[in-house]
């Protein structure tokens, strides 16, 4: 337990801990499964904001087209469970039964080859971590080699969501154009529309999005993580320092995407659809909202953001309609312009300090330590790192007050 | 090219901004363990040259030749690992980054991607880290936030971060900009001791510290060499009195 405290900083386990709580212990518990579908829905946008959270606030890399993987991820899942739902029995009506029904639809007389290998999930699941990851090497390859950064950055990656919801919707045929795929009922035969199943894809969805935040965590502990922050900081000084600054790019946006694939792939089991509303260029931008309420910087802090900016949405949304997209542009330029660090850094910044003076006044507690102390706090806190060769006292200290 | 027995032979390069000569046909060759100045008014083309060595700038013709190996062609990265470290005119530190993971960062492994993943401080690094933060005089103050520094503490961790990769050529642009006069003592006395092994190009403007660092001085003017050679040699020149040193 110290060992973990130590290797995930005290705040960190205090946040991770918090949410294992709601989302494994409290949410199940305290809601039907109407609702907590809805919420598994949402923590399938967390795989989104937590890869946001290594792209964007660790790598300093703005992608406004992740819902291009989340999509590419989620169409896989659906292609195969649409296959598996269009058996000859069951779509005996159409004029050529065995397909599914859109492609019955658009005069389509044969399954295409390149749908062929869908049948099988192994494959799927291989695809659906494969193609969002080799779809953001290729684009991440050709523009961080030739240092397109920033606001160009950001403006191809619209231009790709743009693209890839064009073509899904142009290609109804072969795709479900605007409609996406719908009526996923089963899984190797087993019915994914149960309450049960909701369950257990609820959970399996949170340990997997637990098991991201953790592997996370550990490429940011990694040098590869503070190799990120340096280069944020003096991208320069990285590439002079004899690293090749463009493969660290394309790595951290390669996981990114893989994540948004795995997200995307949970949203279509759970939701039994995938459609191109969440490829386009609103879905990514809201899925970057997501990370920016919840703290660019904290994997926990980008659940959280996601869990509580989507509740508002639910709620506003179905009391007031036409005011939510106003509401969500607002609460993006106010989280932007007061809080850059969005909730984690309000909890950093006044929670912490809050918890640390309310420690202090209670009497067992050792006296005030030396200012240099003070100052690795800052460090720590900023890098979400314990410094290395001091056996990180602050942790200890801090522990007993949140446990 | 012929081989020569130099570390650097810089020879014939030129590169022009939009028909501006930055360099002119310059040529010029850096001994094994020389500590060579390069002076010269603004506009001379000093930091062009150094960025042209470490990549970059590329160049529009001539050639660089760093231990008889081409050096015009390469990424940036792959001239530092070829073992050319270069120190900017502005401290050009991690700030938000401890001293320590400063150095630690400038440790010559791990360089790729899953190399960065698996690297682990291990105790050879340590000790390296340590070596390098007391050679610059830093060793107290590992554990500080660097852009805490001092500006001269700034310029030191810079200077060590290039330490760490151990380079045979070390580049340093203006490194006593901005130090006071106690900060310059040591910083000469730091650079005596760490060219004992490998060779370094300084460009400086303050001629008493140039006086007291340089084994052998390059004047230029307007992208080419006006003068080379012992300090005291090329501040006798007349030309270089005329456009540099003044009356």
């Amino acid at each position: 337990m110290t060992k973990l405290r130590h290797w995930l900083g005290t705040s960190d386990l205090a946040g991770i801990a918090l949410l294992a709580l709601l989302v494994f212990v409290v949410m199940p518990l305290s809601t039907d499964i109407f609702r907590l579908n809805l919420i598994g829905k949402y923590l399938t946008y967390a795989f989104v904001a937590v890869g946001l959270v290594m792209l964007w606030g660790y790598g300093g890399i703005l992608s406004l087209g992740q819902g291009v993987f989340f999509g590419l991820g989620g169409y896989c899942m659906a292609m195969f469970l649409k296959l598996e739902a269009s058996d000859p029995i069951s779509t005996k009506i159409q004029s050529t039964p065995g397909i599914p029904d859109f492609m019955d639809w658009n005069q389509i007389t044969a399954l295409p080859t390149w749908w062929e290998p869908f049948r099988h999930l192994p494959f799927a699941i291989l695809a659906l971590l494969v193609i969002p990851t080799l779809l953001a090497f290729i684009v991440g390859f050709a523009m961080f080699k030739r240092r397109v950064g920033g606001v160009y950055f950001a403006i191809i990656t619209q231009a790709v969501a743009l693209i890839l919801t064009v073509l899904i919707i142009g290609q109804q045929g072969y795709t479900g154009g605007v409609n996406g795929m719908t009526d996923l009922k089963t899984m190797l035969g087993w019915d994914i529309r149960t309450d049960s199943a909701r369950y257990i894809l609820y959970f399996v969805n949170a340990i997997l999005l637990f098991a991201a935040i953790f592997a996370c965590r550990a490429i940011q502990k990694s040098k590869l993580g503070t190799l990120m922050l340096a280069m944020r900081d003096k991208e320069d000084r990285v590439r002079f320092s004899g690293y090749d600054v463009a493969n660290f790019k394309v790595f951290v946006f390669c996981l990114a995407a893989m994540l948004c694939g795995i997200g995307g792939a949970m949203f279509s089991l759970q939701v039994g659809f995938m459609s191109p509303s969440f490829v386009g260029i609103v879905p990514s931008i809201e899925m970057v909202i997501f990370a920016a309420v919840g703290g660019r910087m904290s994997l926990v802090g980008a659940v959280f953001g996601t869990l509580l900016v989507n509740f508002g949405k639910t709620y506003f949304s179905e009391s007031f309609p036409q005011l939510w997209l106003f509401l969500m542009a607002a609460l993006f330029i106010g989280v932007v312009m007061a809080f850059p660090n969005g909730l984690a850094g309000l909890f950093e910044d006044y929670v912490k300090p809050w918890l640390l003076r309310t420690r202090a006044k209670q009497p067992d507690v050792p006296p005030a330590e030396p200012v240099v102390e003070e100052t690795t706090r800052s460090v720590a806190s900023r890098t979400g790192d314990s410094v290395e060769p001091l056996p990180a006292p602050t942790a200890g200290r801090l522990g007993p007050a949140v446990a | 090219m012929s081989n020569t027995d130099y570390v650097l032979a810089v020879e014939d390069l030129t590169v022009s901004f939009d028909g501006f000569k930055a360099i002119d046909n310059l040529t010029l060759y850096v001994d094994r363990g020389e500590l060579r100045v390069i002076i010269g008014p603004n506009g001379a083309g000093k930091t062009t040259l150094l960025d042209l060595i470490c990549g970059r700038t590329k160049a529009s013709g001539g050639s660089i030749k760093f231990k008889n190996e081409e050096m015009t062609d390469l990424a940036e990265h792959a001239i530092v690992r070829a073992g050319i470290g270069r120190k900017f005119q502005t401290p050009s530190i991690y700030e938000n980054l401890s001293v320590w993971k400063n150095l630690e960062v400038s440790f010559p492994r791990g360089r790729g991607v899953f190399g960065a993943l698996a690297f682990r401080c291990t105790d050879d690094v340590k000790d390296r880290i340590q070596e390098v933060a007391t050679e610059i005089g830093l060793a107290g103050q590992l554990e500080l936030e660097a852009g805490l520094l001092s500006h001269g503490q700034k310029q030191w961790l810079e200077i060590g971060m290039l330490l760490m990769q151990d380079p045979e050529l070390l580049m340093l642009d203006e490194p006593i900009a901005g130090m006071s006069v106690r900060e310059r003592e040591l910083t000469a006395e730091l650079l005596g001791r760490i060219c004992q092994n490998r060779s370094m190009i300084v460009i400086e403007h303050d001629m008493d510290f140039v006086k007291r660092i340089a084994h052998k001085v390059t004047v230029m003017h307007q992208g080419k060499i006006l003068a080379e050679g012992a300090m005291e040699k090329v501040q006798a020149d007349p030309r270089v009195i005329d456009v540099y040193l003044g009356h």
